[in-house]
Order: C-alpha cells, then sequence, then structure tokens
C-alpha cells in the first residue's frame, strides 16, 4: 500500500487537520505516514493544502506533485489539483461548495456533500471529517475507521474534543 | 516499546532540546524555522525556562554567548539568511569556546532567496561563514526522528568540546510531520569550571575572543583550539552506509536529499542493480575514511544534493579516484527526483 494524497481547501476548512487525522490512524496501524502542509507562497490567496503520504515503506519525499488521491474542499482547489491526479487515482470532492463536476474520465471522481452532511449533524465544521469518512470507505487500506476515530482524541485539542460526537457521527454518515 | 507520535522536524527539536536541559532560547522568526520559536515560547516558561524574541539575529546570537558563558544550555535557531547574520557571533563563540546548539532550517538562496527546503548552506556551515581560524560541528538530520535524536546529541557534544554545534536541516524537514518515539535524556553531566558563576571563593573566570597582549597569545589559542578539532575530527565523525558493502554504483547525500537517494537505491537493487547509499550523519567533521570503506568498489559516485555542488567538495577531498565522482542537484527550493537518480546511475552501466 503507497498512496499519496493531497487535501485542499479554504483556511479554516480543516484540511491540515483531516490530513494529520489520517496519518495518526495510519501510524497506529504502524504503516509509515508523512504529512507536510503548503506553507510558501501558493498559500496567498485562501487556499490552503497539505500532502500526505502512507505507505507500507519508508517514504522518501514528503511533496506529493501527482497525488493518487486527491481531496477537494472548494472550486479553487478543484482547479488546481484535478488535473494532477494520478491516471487511475481518485478525486473526491465536496458538492456542497463544488458546482462544476470534474472533467477527467481517467480517475475515479466521487462528489459528497461534505457541508450539508455536516449541518446536518449541526455544525459546518466538521465537513472536514465527511471527506475522511468518504475516503476511508473507499480505501480501507489507508486506515480503519475505528484508528481514524480513536484518532481524534489526538489529533484535535483538548479545547475542541467537546465536538467530537459530533465529528464522529459525521464520519460514520459519510462512511459509505 | 515507547508510544509514537506525529511530530513537526521543528517541534521535535523544541522538544528534543527541553528533553536535554535546555533552558534558554533566543531566535528572531524567520520561515520556515518558525515552530521552533512558537514551540519554546509554550514550552520553555512551563519547565522555568527563558524564551526571549530578540530584535534581531545577531541580539539572539550574542544572548546566546552570555547564556552559553554563565554556563546554561542554550539555543538559538534560524533559516539561511538569518543564519548568515549570526555569523560574527559564532566567531566570537568559537574564539570563547562556548558550547550551544544552532539550528539552521536551510531555505532557497542566495539573499532572501525563497521558503522551500535547500541544501544551499553547505559551505557556509562547514567552511565557517565567520572570520577567523574556526569548526564548528554540523549534524544532518534526514527524519523527524534524527531532528530529536540528534538535538540531545549536539548539546552534549557542544558541552563535551566547549563548540558550537550546528544543526542542520532543511525546510522540508522542518514541516513535515511524521511517527516521533520521543528519546531519553543522556544523562550526561558536563562541568563547567570555566563558567561565569560569580567568582566568590575562586579566582575570577573570564570568558572573552580579544586575545592582544601577550603577542602571542591569540596564537596560543589557535593551536588549542586547532588541537580540538583535530580531536574531533578523529572521534566524532558519524555516518551511515546503506547496502555499500558490494555497491558498484554510490549515492552520496544528506538530509531530505538522502531519503529520495535511499528510494532509489531500493528501486535500483529491485532491478538487479547493485546501489548504495552512504549518508553524512555529521558534515564537519567529514566521514572520510568510512566514505573510502563504502566508495571501495564503487564504479562510480554520484553526489546528490539540494545545491548546485558544495559536498562535492568533500566527496571528491576524500575518496580514491576522484574521477569516480559525478553530480546532481536541483537548486532553488526544488527536490532531487527518484527517476533522474536511476535513469543517471543507468546510463553508467551502458
Amino acid at each position: 500500500m503507497h498512496e499519496e494524497i493531497i487535501v485542499a481547501g479554504f483556511g479554516g476548512q480543516g484540511v491540515i487537520m483531516a490530513g494529520k487525522l489520517l496519518c495518526v490512524a495510519a501510524m497506529n496501524e504502524d504503516k509509515y505516514v508523512s504529512h507536510i502542509p503548503s506553507y510558501g507562497a501558493e498559500m496567498r490567496g485562501g487556499t490552503a493544502n497539505c500532502s500526505v503520504v502512507i505507505s507500507d515503506k519508508e517514504i522518501s519525499s514528503p511533496t506529493v506533485p501527482k497525488p493518487s488521491i486527491a481531496i477537494v474542499m472548494n472550486t479553487p482547489s478543484l482547479v488546481k489539483f484535478e488535473p494532477r491526479v494520478k491516471s487511475g487515482g481518485l478525486l473526491i470532492y465536496n458538492s456542497s461548495l463544488i458546482d462544476q463536476k470534474p472533467k477527467r474520465t481517467d480517475i475515479t471522481t466521487v462528489g459528497i456533500k461534505a457541508n450539508d452532511i455536516s449541518e446536518a449533524e449541526g455544525s459546518v465544521r466538521a465537513a472536514n471529517m465527511a471527506v475522511i469518512g468518504k475516503l476511508q470507505a473507499l480505501k480501507p487500506e489507508i486506515a480503519s475507521l475505528d484508528s481514524v476515530i480513536k484518532a481524534l482524541d489526538v489529533v484535535i485539542s483538548a479545547r475542541n474534543r467537546k465536538h467530537n460526537d459530533t465529528n464522529i457521527k459525521v464520519l460514520k454518515k459519510a462512511n459509505l | 516499546m515507547s508510544e509514537k507520535i506525529l511530530m513537526k522536524g521543528n517541534e521535535a527539536l523544541g522538544e528534543a532540546a527541553i528533553i536535554a536541559g535546555c533552558r534558554f532560547y533566543f531566535g528572531y522568526p524567520i520561515t520556515p524555522q518558525n515552530e521552533v520559536p512558537a514551540y519554546m515560547s509554550r514550552r520553555l516558561p512551563r519547565v522555568g525556562g527563558t524564551f526571549l524574541q530578540a530584535e534581531s539575529e545577531l541580539a539572539a546570537i550574542n544572548m546566546v554567548y552570555g547564556a552559553s558563558a554563565a554556563g546554561a544550555r542554550v539555543m538559538t535557531s534560524s533559516s539561511s539568511p538569518g543564519i548568515s547574520l549570526k555569523q560574527e557571533g559564532l566567531s566570537y563563540i568559537a574564539g570563547a569556546e562556548l558550547p550551544c546548539v544552532v539550528v539552521n532550517i536551510m531555505r532557497g538562496g542566495p539573499g532572501l532567496g525563497n521558503i522551500a527546503g535547500s541544501q544551499g548552506d553547505y559551505f557556509q556551515s562547514t567552511r565557517g561563514g565567520g572570520n577567523g581560524d574556526y569548526r564548528q560541528l554540523v549534524l544532518t538530520p534526514a527524519t523527524v526522528q534524527e531532528m530529536a535524536d540528534l538535538t540531545l546529541l549536539a548539546f552534549d557534544l557542544a558541552d563535551e568540546y566547549r563548540i558550537a554545534v550546528l544543526i542542520l536541516g532543511d525546510g522540508y524537514l522542518g514541516q513535515i510531520s511524521e511517527a516521533l518515539t520521543l528519546p531519553k535524556p543522556t544523562g550526561k553531566v558536563f562541568e563547567k569550571p570555566w563558567a561565569l558563576t560569580g567568582a566568590k571563593g575562586r579566582k575570577p573566570n573570564k570568558v572573552a575572543s580579544l586575545r592582544l597582549v601577550p603577542e602571542t597569545s591569540l596564537e596560543e589559542l589557535n593551536l588549542v583550539l586547532n588541537e580540538k578539532y583535530k580531536k574531533i575530527s578523529a572521534k566524532e565523525c558519524r555516518s551511515e552506509s546503506y547496502l555499500t558493502e558490494d555497491a558498484e554504483y554510490l549515492l552520496v547525500a544528506y538530509g531530505t536529499s538522502s531519503r529520495i537517494c535511499r528510494e532509489a537505491v531500493n528501486e535500483l537493487r529491485e532491478e538487479g542493480i547493485k546501489a548504495g547509499l552512504f549518508r553524512l550523519i555529521t558534515a564537519w567533521p567529514f566521514p572520510a575514511e568510512a566514505l573510502q570503506i563504502a566508495s571501495a568498489k564503487a564504479k562510480k559516485i554520484l553526489t546528490v544534493e539540494m545545491s548546485l555542488g558544495q559536498m562535492i567538495e568533500d566527496v571528491k577531498l576524500s575518496v580514491k579516484d576522484p574521477e569516480r565522482v559525478d553530480f546532481y542537484g536541483r537548486s532553488g527550493g526544488m527536490l532531487p527526483e527518484t527517476d533522474e537518480i536511476k535513469r543517471r546511475i543507468k546510463a553508467y552501466g551502458n
């Protein structure tokens, strides 16, 4: 198993956190993991993204120029990362906020109404959980749902842990 | 087994410094090392330490000089242009024989360059960026785990030899989060009878880098320093030889570029090509003897750097038949590519 993943969206949509959640879940299943945020000039203009590598082997470069999986939370991120996905790869997009359909036919594209699912559970702020729940369902070899749920207690700061019930509900709702 | 945690390189380094007993940190912000001061500003007050954001890099390195002269374990960190500004202080620290740990999370240069990871400061780090006849120890981590482990080693080496130890990372290593097992304190204790701790009941100590009289006194110091540097060169070379015993093609790298080389070696081996990796853990002292052994059977030696060729000079100085040494590098914040390394190695065979 070797996946190179980009998680991208607006600042504040929790994309960096979503990437860390995947890493901690997979790390606790003894996989090699790396996470690196975009911190450069590319962050200017409102998009944030992180590169995540999860592998059975040691990780060489932490950067992900051509992801096997891209998770995009908003339209600018779709425009930026859809062309970069490896042929045969997976694109998960937040269809609550993204009106246009992906154009690629050589990759699997999956829309999920992340904001709507999250809002239905009482908070729009768990939209990142919806895309991670969906990814886990499509790629269970990355980490089990149980590991993802356990990782919440590590990744979410103590101050925000009171929202974990909502996070878990959204994760499960999207985990189809 | 100790518990693994996910931690960012810069923060792992900060926590390791605290585990090592560092209680003073002085610095000035610059990307991509900002998580080091941010982490120290949160943690140091909780362990009775002092965090101070100085008014400049120059001020910060001179605060390091002061804390070290008083016998404290002290650290500063910066990224390439900021490290340039500290060079005067590092030269004074060498002259005054003060122990300290300095971290350079390298970014692209020259000048302000950019903020992506780079290995363009090898010359500055290993040749002495400040004035005068001096050396500093240079450690080159390649993983988040080593960012922590080598930080503990850095504090011990600094105290043992009364020398500045530079941890030479890069922007990728600073920003990457990976699994980390927190290191335990080494338990080593170093007496510092030379420190300025108050002279009651003893002769006053003096810590200075100016030696005007008698006229032979500076050369005396230079000779003492030289003996120390010789001892360090003999005892403290560190490196890793990976699949080098039968290697016909040897890659030489350090830090982030060594990770990419390791992948290239693994993939070449799967294709039946005898490739190996020699990885520096100390850039000064340069592990020349170990490299000679690792390169004994190599037809070609490919030096891979995130610069346009700096470490290659040490490689050529160290190996027999230096005409075997070739170079591949990317600069300006770009990373070498596994496929390009493999392509070059395969081309040697044809």
